[in-house]
């Protein structure tokens, strides 16, 4: 997921506390940013929403590849608007993570030190133009079956983040699936470009979702603190579920000979991902883990002149001010 | 007979300069995307992209209208090559650091505002109506672009020597906006379009405001370019213009 393999934090508070707690958020109340709250609680999510923030900053990237290259003006706007969104959603995920006490400028310096992660996703190249339809489609797909039910997540910022985010993501994921619908009803060509980007793009989504965690203790914890609704294998499995029949309405195969219906489970069966290079691009050596994290320092580097101007003009001005008084 | 095939010529043209500035502008504001210095002007630069670019849409698919030769705003913008790009030299330069960014939209959206509200004057309901929205949304863009300019030419050391620097370059290419040619004249006659020199009081007027806020100098010299309006461009267009266009060129019948 954009959050993937958040480790929660071992929490040594007094149990009394941790029990009244824990009974607060299964009755379902909602946490605000002045309430008591576990260290461990408090540690998590600032790493959980910090990750999700800057996948969604990192995230402007792959699309943005492609906006100066749309093909028609209405598919240029359509991308800008999205791309657009993500930002937003950075924005409004920072600000709820500030309420834990973190700045924005303290979780940047954490993302550009390595420090901080961002989904594996955005480490894959856009190579063509159906690659942006396979995004929306299929990537913006697989963050909305992870967002909408973080939406009922106990912290009080986050759900209200998440809230706002599920509104802008379904849009996000049409886009896509009209790309996509244009590119294989289209010419051989464009058919050829719609079954490249859904070969590329079908592993990495799958691994969204992260490795199996029905066994990890950090996600037992997150889950009774609902900061985690569902586990990975529960989420992916949904997922296939729902892309399936759309990549068949589509036309396009998905790239897994084992993938076949069973009745039994009422789910399809389907070959994991190589979860050997999932833990290579989490370390780095994704096709384009360096260009994303070059392009990222470069804007906050050369945006420094820009940030020490603003502020020096609001120390004048507020100088000024007091000159006057 | 001859004079109404020839104001619809002019037309035609005097809707590519709205157009092609817009798009090209546009397209040089959409590269920053994801590449800003603060999360919050990569959302207000997506915003003036989006903008740019649905005016875009507006006076190029009117222009093709008007045309009559079956030319959509897409067929315009994508099939149309170098010399046949009607926009002013200013809003191709390229972006530069983040003050030549900055700088070039205002005093682009110093000449636009007031351009804009000529245009809602224009007896030509149909431009009149497009520069009505257009002018809404550049009186914001407007209001952005001049506060950052002040606030950075009256900002630290640095932040002030890159926006004069950045004045400095622009400067030459602005005098473009207010130039007329036969186009241009034939327009303000029949009063579809205002004379470009009628925008020059206001334009002068914003910028010397600002620019004295902003504790910056407009250069002594009063050389300028031109060219881009009648289809002599810099070397920067073709170069643009293989980016955008690339796809609807490489596959020249497919639907996107
Ligand atoms: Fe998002
Ligand atoms: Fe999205």
């Amino acid at each position: 997921m954009y959050a993937q393999m958040v480790k929660s934090e071992a929490t040594t508070e007094d149990p009394e506390k941790l029990a009244a707690f824990q009974a607060r958020i299964d009755a379902g109340e909602k946490i605000e940013p002045k309430e008591w709250m576990p260290e461990g609680y408090r540690k998590t999510l600032i790493r959980q929403i910090g990750q999700h923030a800057h996948s969604e900053i990192v995230g402007q990237l792959p699309e943005g590849n492609w906006i100066t290259r749309a093909p028609t003006l209405e598919r240029k706007a359509i991308l800008l608007a999205k791309v657009q969104d993500e930002a937003g959603h950075g924005l409004y995920l920072y600000c709820a993570a500030e309420t834990l006490g973190v700045s924005r400028d303290e979780l940047t310096e954490a993302l550009l030190s390595g420090k901080m992660k961002y989904s594996s996703i955005f480490n894959y190249p856009t190579l063509n133009w159906a690659d942006i339809g396979a995004v929306g489609w299929l990537v913006d797909g697989a963050a909305i079956m992870n967002q909408v039910p973080l939406q009922r997540t106990s912290f009080g910022p986050y759900s209200r983040a998440m809230i706002r985010i599920c509104k802008e993501e379904s849009f996000h994921q049409r886009q896509g699936y009209d790309i996509m619908m244009k590119m294989a009803q289209g010419s051989p060509e464009q058919k050829a470009m719609a079954q490249d980007a859904l070969n590329r793009f079908w592993y990495p989504s799958l691994m969204m979702f992260g490795p199996s965690d029905k066994d990890s203790v950090h996600s037992a914890q997150s889950m009774a603190w609902k900061i985690k609704i569902n586990t990975n294998d529960e989420l992916r499995q949904k997922f296939v579920d729902q892309t399936v029949p759309q990549a068949e309405y589509l036309g396009l195969t998905i790239p897994d000979p084992e993938l076949s219906w069973n009745e039994e489970k009422g789910g399809y069966d389907f070959s994991e991902p190589d979860w050997s290079e999932f833990f290579e691009v989490i370390k780095g050596n994704g096709p384009c883990n360096a260009e994303r994290m070059e392009a990222r320092q470069k804007a906050w580097d050369e945006g420094a002149w820009f940030r020490e101007g603003l502020m020096a003009h609001a120390a004048k001005r507020a100088a000024r001010k007091i000159a006057a008084e | 007979m001859e004079t109404v095939v020839k104001l619809d010529l002019a037309l035609f043209e005097g809707l590519c300069r709205l157009g092609d500035s817009t798009l090209v502008l546009g397209h040089r504001v959409s590269e920053w995307c994801g590449h800003a210095p603060v999360l919050e002007e990569d959302i207000a630069l997506a915003n003036v992209a989006l903008d740019l670019i649905g005016q875009t849409q507006l006076w190029l698919g009117l222009a093709g209208e008007v045309e009559g030769r079956g030319r959509d705003a897409d067929a315009l913008a994508f099939r149309r090559d170098v010399w046949e790009f009607r926009n002013l030299l200013l809003v191709e330069r390229p972006n530069g650091d983040f003050g030549q960014t900055l700088m070039r939209q205002f005093l682009f959206d110093a000449w636009h505002q007031p351009m804009l509200k000529a245009l809602e004057g224009s007896n030509d309901a149909r431009i009149a109506e497009i520069a009505a929205k257009a002018g809404r949304e550049v009186a914001y863009h407007l209001e952005r672009s001049a506060d950052l300019v002040i606030r950075l030419g009256d900002g630290s050391e640095e932040s002030h020597k890159r926006m004069q620097t950045a004045l400095d370059t622009l400067w030459p290419y602005t005098g473009e906006m207010m130039a007329s040619d036969a186009t241009d004249c034939a327009l303000a006659e029949a009063g579809v379009m205002p004379a470009p020199d009628s925008i020059r009081p206001q334009w002068e007027a914003l910028v010397g405001e600002v620019l004295g806020e902003a504790t910056l100098k407009a250069p002594e010299s009063a050389y300028m370019h031109k060219g881009g309006k009648q289809g002599t461009h810099s070397e920067h267009l073709g170069h643009m213009l293989a980016t955008m266009q690339w796809l609807q060129r490489a596959y020249p019948d497919a639907k996107w």
